[in-house]
């Protein structure tokens, strides 16, 4: 599996195969039992402490719930890279705080704490916070689950514009198949942790094989079975009885 | 004043209560506060029995705290204890030289103490002089036995 | 079937081994982390504000009303004895040997570290600890360990106020209701309280008391399952394991210390 630089690739597949896990991997927060990560040229999985904090430098990651420091305010969450990882003055730091929450359009709600956010907005906010530090890559975790379709079409918006403005190479693992269509370079199908197949959105589309097209028309039946697998439905009523 | 302030001043306050609170176990509660600082000379008493006497317990003159006891050795020479004390030194020339030392308790269960009454000599006690006039421990088993001793002598007559 | 049952014993016996190895990889890191902190004393002052300064009225009003009950009990069995003029002693004694540290302890683990490890525990839930380590910011140094020694400097200046309040309301009850005498009150007390022995030994009782409960609350909250039933499980295991270790440990140090 190859994640190309400047590009939006979205991993897409049903819940609990793996795809948050397969972030974490590449954040380095989980070890593999088996293979080998390279982000930019760097072995992750074999990066010592020192280098892998290095590393994470460079990556931005916006979490699920959006993983906002509930005591700190807007601002200090945004600030909180700069602050901890450079010397910038606190004038300077005011400046980019303010561009990045701009950038999302959030830059009037600086003074609002976390929990009077909405789930939209706390999203745009980890947003603006892992592009504090200019990464190189920005990971998202499920961006558009739970949100209203206004938030979505935003957080669509801005993952798109953030791409190409900036040539950060997004990595968005998401079950949200329209949206994730619309703004993908390159989609890879997993299931049950293997990739099942990759192409642009069309291809898939077109040519996708039968389990794929399952998953993009959300077919109730198909390869995957409606039903859990269990005893026979008479056999079981008949032990009740 | 803004938030960051207010939570400065109430740690602040926090470690100065916990310090003062230390500070004040050390010196009101325990005996730190008591054993003063100040110079002090050395006399020694001799007792048949100290009782239950032991270090750093007062040596008082007419309820005045003069100095302390600072040590008790057994005598084998003597058979008997050696006590040391501590007296301060603005009381030097002022203790006389036959002056009687008791060790007496202080309410019925309470710590042993020495009680200094001074005697009538010119000369009075120096750095290293000896208490020759000294009073026992009062023990109760003894006292109990000299009672009933003395009432079995009376009911002889 | 005693396969089975040996299985299950070995494997409750490896999970209790990977978690004490857990426990103390963590106590390193969280040490560890003293150089953090030394660059940002902001940090700790922030966490002695939250575990010490707001800990501070219930320990106060508890240790007012131990002192006062054990200025009552204890007058009426000394009394008994004609021995009154004790009571200051026994009050202090008692607290600044046991009650002080133990009460203090358990108190803490109940107010301060249970807020501890939910706060922690939501902190994980809430991907706040994950999204700390991709902001390359390392939680265990950032978070866990400001929280611990805000605990480690708080318990032993919060048992020393029990103490001092303690002795107050054994003296309000003492002097001021039954008429002890005062001189002897305080005499008896400066006279069998011993610095080394008696107050030196409290203070490291509440240090290993802090210690300890401190440890376990972060570790329960940092090992905790995400979720709104592992954090409710993990705040009840820090008070019910603190206590009893609180507890155990009292004994042993007891035991080695004025036995």
């Amino acid at each position: 599996m190859d994640i190309p630089r400047g590009k939006v690739t979205a991993i897409m597949g049903p819940s609990g195969t793996g795809k948050t896990t397969l972030l974490k991997l590449i954040g380095g927060q989980l070890q593999p039992d088996s293979g080998d990560i390279y982000v930019d040229g760097q072995h992750v999985n074999a990066l010592n402490n020192k280098a892998l904090y290095q590393l994470r430098m460079r990556m931005g990651m916006l979490f699920q719930s959006g993983a906002l420091l509930t005591d700190l305010t807007v601002f200090d969450n945004v600030a909180f890279p700069l602050r901890e990882h450079t010397k910038l003055s606190e004038s300077m730091i005011r400046k980019l705080v303010l561009l990045k929450l701009e950038a999302v359009g959030l830059r009037g709600a600086r003074d609002l704490m976390p929990s009077e956010l909405s789930g939209g907005m706390a999203r745009r906010v980890a947003l603006a916070r892992a592009i504090a530090l200019d990464p190189m890559m920005i990971m998202y975790d499920e961006p558009f689950t739970g949100q209203d379709p206004i938030s979505m079409g935003v957080l669509v918006q801005l993952i798109r514009k953030l791409n190409d403005a900036a040539r950060i190479s997004s990595l968005m693992v998401s079950h949200d198949v329209a949206e994730t269509m619309q703004i993908a370079d390159w989609v890879y199908v997993i299931s049950e942790g293997k990739v099942v197949e990759s192409g642009s959105p069309e291809q898939l589309r077109s040519q996708g094989g039968e389990w794929t097209q399952q998953f993009i028309k959300g077919l109730p039946d198909g390869p995957v079975p409606f039903h859990f697998p269990a005893d026979d439905l008479a056999n079981d009523l008949g032990a009740c009885l | 004043m803004n938030k960051s302030k207010v939570i400065e001043i109430w740690v602040g306050g926090f470690m100065l209560a916990g310090i003062v609170a230390l500070f004040w176990l050390s010196m009101q509660v325990s005996n730190l506060g008591t054993s003063y600082t100040g110079d002090t000379f050395h006399v020694t008493a001799n007792f048949d029995n100290i009782g239950g006497l032991k270090t750093k317990a007062p040596v008082t003159m007419a309820g005045v705290e003069v100095g302390r006891v600072t040590s008790i050795v057994y005598d084998p020479e003597s058979f008997r204890a050696r006590v040391g004390l501590d007296i301060q030194t603005t009381y030097t020339g002022k203790i006389p030289e036959d002056t009687f030392a008791k060790i007496l308790t202080a309410g019925l269960l309470g710590e042993q103490y020495i009680g200094l009454d001074p005697g009538g000599a010119e000369d009075p006690l120096k750095e290293g002089s000896e208490i020759m006039i000294t009073q026992s421990a009062l023990v109760l088993e003894e006292v109990i036995g000299q009672f009933l001793f003395s009432k079995a002598s009376e009911g002889d007559k | 079937m005693i396969t089975r049952v040996l299985a299950q014993l070995g494997s409750v016996g490896v999970s209790a081994l990977s978690s004490i190895g857990r426990a103390h990889l963590l106590i390193l890191n969280m040490l560890a982390g003293l150089n953090d902190i030394i660059r940002r004393p902001r940090l700790l002052i922030d966490q002695l504000y939250s575990v010490g300064v707001l800990t501070i009225l219930i320990i106060a009003v508890a240790g007012l009303f131990v002192g006062m009950v054990l200025g009552l009990q204890g007058y009426y069995i000394l009394s008994r004895f004609g021995g009154e003029t004790a009571l200051g002693l026994m009050v202090a004694a008692s607290l600044v040997r046991e009650l002080g540290p133990v009460l203090t302890a358990l108190l803490f683990a109940g107010r301060a570290g249970s807020a501890l490890t939910a706060e922690i525990g939501l902190m994980k839930a809430t991907e706040q600890l994950s999204g700390l380590e991709m902001m390359a910011v390392d939680p265990k140094h950032r978070v866990l360990s400001p929280r611990f020694f805000a605990g480690l400097i708080s318990v032993p200046l919060l048992a020393a106020m029990f103490s001092c309040l303690g002795i107050f309301g054994g003296w309000l009850v003492g002097g001021g209701m039954l008429g002890v005498d005062q001189a002897a009150f305080w005499n008896g007390m400066q006279g069998g309280i011993d610095f080394s022995d008696d107050l030196v030994n409290g203070f490291i009782k509440s240090v290993v008391f802090g210690f300890v409960c401190t440890w376990i609350a972060i570790y329960q909250g940092y090992d905790c399952i995400p979720t709104s039933e592992g954090v409710s499980r993990a705040t009840t295991r820090t008070v019910v394991h603190s206590s009893l270790a609180v507890l155990g440990l009292d004994f042993v140090l007891t035991a080695l210390m004025f036995g």
